[in-house]
């Protein structure tokens, strides 16, 4: 499989009062066409940096990131990033955040996608809402519309069920399978989460403290939908804990 | 009647009223009891508003407030909108000016009534420019913090979906900022309402603010000074009430939610 992105030794240092920070030390990381991969790391690790550097919203220090064999030198509307919710436009519907990208397009197939995706992320009633009269899953929910509106090769999720309850962040999980399952786009997701990263991934790169490298990646060899109480799937889990010198006592 | 509890319609409109009757009230038997010869009473400010009205001065003093009003407070918002925008959008540009503004901004317009009429003479511009000097500093100042202060990640959102400057300008950071920019255009129009009286008073000969100062100056008719701060009391409300209005619309109302 010919790899959709390729990050090549990125290293990222920040300079702050005259000290410089070492937040990425050569990362390397591949992800192929319609890939699910996941990053988890320890929270402040660089995750969101490297994320950020992969969507083209910061330059690496040294290294470089390719899609499709070009180097990224800023964001592009195949491939959107989305927040936590709280990147939903305040000042515009549901209807209209979802329409937000598609300026480009004939009238018609605009009104035609927002249905669709109205659709699929199951916010039918919706439509001329206003996200302050939304629940925070319903908000992730037009974000993830807004971005699959226009048809991205790939989408960078950065943490995105991070502000949800859990009951709310599970549903998320299998509707976010579902939409992957339709699309096939590919996608990197970011998480602190490793239960998060071991349900969701096709693969889980495992980053260190800072300065953060990659660990390891985990092929997660589990076909979906995963029993989350299989062996396997405890293996797997039990696994990148233990990669992250966590025990698993409370 | 607790605290938490909604208010019914009746008394929404009941206890303002009651207040302003017993305002009335007061201010009646002050007059008797102190048997003053200056201070008009209510009824003697209500002939004298009667006889404005007779003569017809009075609607066309109110017109001739409200137009200066418009014209000053609207070439205020005209100007001070895209100069704040503008600085919000560029910090560098915003540091070479901010200093000027903020040394000018608390030179009160009064302070220009010389400088107004040297270049204006005495008439209606004079009157204008300085109602528009009081609006023009704050509405510049709300836009520049409404500006810097969109969330980075709304600039970010317009950017990924591959918006040219311009286009961020307009679909992200102007409605992101329109919440700020509609509360200093508030305080710029209640700045504009009492420079206006100022102005009226030295540079036109119509007007409330003239009213004022011609009543007590042709034959110190204190009923009708009065008169005319009645209604520059009410219309300055009642102008207040229109622009708090403007939070219910939609597309602005995410911006007053922790406000009453």
């Amino acid at each position: 499989m010919p790899a959709k992105l390729s990050a090549q030794h990125i290293t990222m240092t920040f300079q702050r009062d005259g000290k410089s920070t070492r937040v990425l030390d050569d990362i390397g990381l591949e992800v192929g066409q319609g890939e699910f991969v996941c990053i988890v790391g320890p929270s402040g690790c660089g995750k969101s940096t490297l994320l950020s550097t992969m969507a083209g919203f910061l330059s690496p220090t040294s290294g470089a990131v390719k899609i499709d064999g070009d180097a990224v030198t800023g964001p592009d509307p195949r491939r959107i990033f989305v927040f936590q919710e709280r990147g939903v436009f305040p000042w515009l519907t549901v209807e209209g955040n979802i329409d937000f990208g598609l300026f480009r397009l004939p009238r018609p197939e605009r009104r035609r996608r927002v249905d669709h995706y109205i659709k699929m992320v199951g916010l039918e009633g919706f439509e001329k809402a206003y996200p302050a009269e939304l629940s925070g899953g319903m908000k992730q929910r037009v974000e993830v519309a807004r971005a699959l509106a226009v048809n991205p090769d790939m989408l960078f999720l950065d943490e995105p069920f991070g502000a949800l309850d859990s009951i709310t962040r599970l549903t998320m999980r299998g509707e976010l399978l579902r939409i992957w399952g339709a699309e096939r786009n590919t996608i990197v997701f970011v998480t602190h989460d490793i239960d998060e990263a071991v349900q969701l991934g096709d693969r889980v790169a495992v980053m260190s403290d800072r300065p953060a490298k990659i660990q390891q990646i985990v092929d997660i060899d589990i076909p979906h939908p995963r029993d989350l109480s299989s062996p396997r799937y405890l293996e797997l889990r039990n696994g990148i804990f233990k990669q992250l010198g966590l025990a698993h006592k409370v | 009647m607790n605290s938490t509890a909604e208010p019914k319609n009746w008394e929404k409109l009941f206890w303002p009223v009651l207040a302003c009757a017993l305002f009335l009230a007061l201010w009646h038997y002050s007059v008797v009891w102190t048997a003053t010869k200056v201070f008009p009473s209510p009824l003697a400010v209500e002939r004298g508003m009667a006889e404005l009205a007779r003569k017809g001065l009075l609607w066309a003093y109110i017109g001739d407030s409200l137009r200066r009003v418009a014209l000053g407070f609207g070439a205020a918002t005209a100007l001070g909108i895209p100069l704040g925008l503008t600085l919000g959008w560029y910090p560098a540009a915003n540091q070479v000016v901010n200093p000027v503004l903020q040394m000018l901004r608390p030179i009160s317009p009064i302070a220009w009534i010389p400088i107004a009429i040297i270049l204006f003479g005495i008439g209606d511009i004079t009157a204008t420019f300085l109602i528009f000097l009081g609006a023009f500093f704050p509405i510049v100042v709300a836009c520049v913090s409404g500006v810097s202060n969109v969330p980075s990640m709304f600039r970010r959102a317009g950017r990924n979906f591959g918006l040219t400057p311009p286009q961020l300008l307009a679909r992200v950071v102007f409605p992101a900022a329109l919440p700020q920019i509609i509360i200093g255009l508030r305080i710029a129009l209640g700045i504009a309402w009492l420079v206006m009286v100022a102005a009226e008073m030295i540079a036109v000969d119509s007007g409330l603010g003239y009213l004022v100062i011609d009543a007590r100056n042709s034959g110190k008719r204190y009923d009708l000074v009065v008169a005319a701060m009645l209604l520059i009391g009410v219309i300055g409300l009642a102008l207040d009430i229109c622009f708090r209005k403007l939070k219910d619309i939609p597309s602005v109302r995410w911006g007053f939610r922790h406000e009453s």
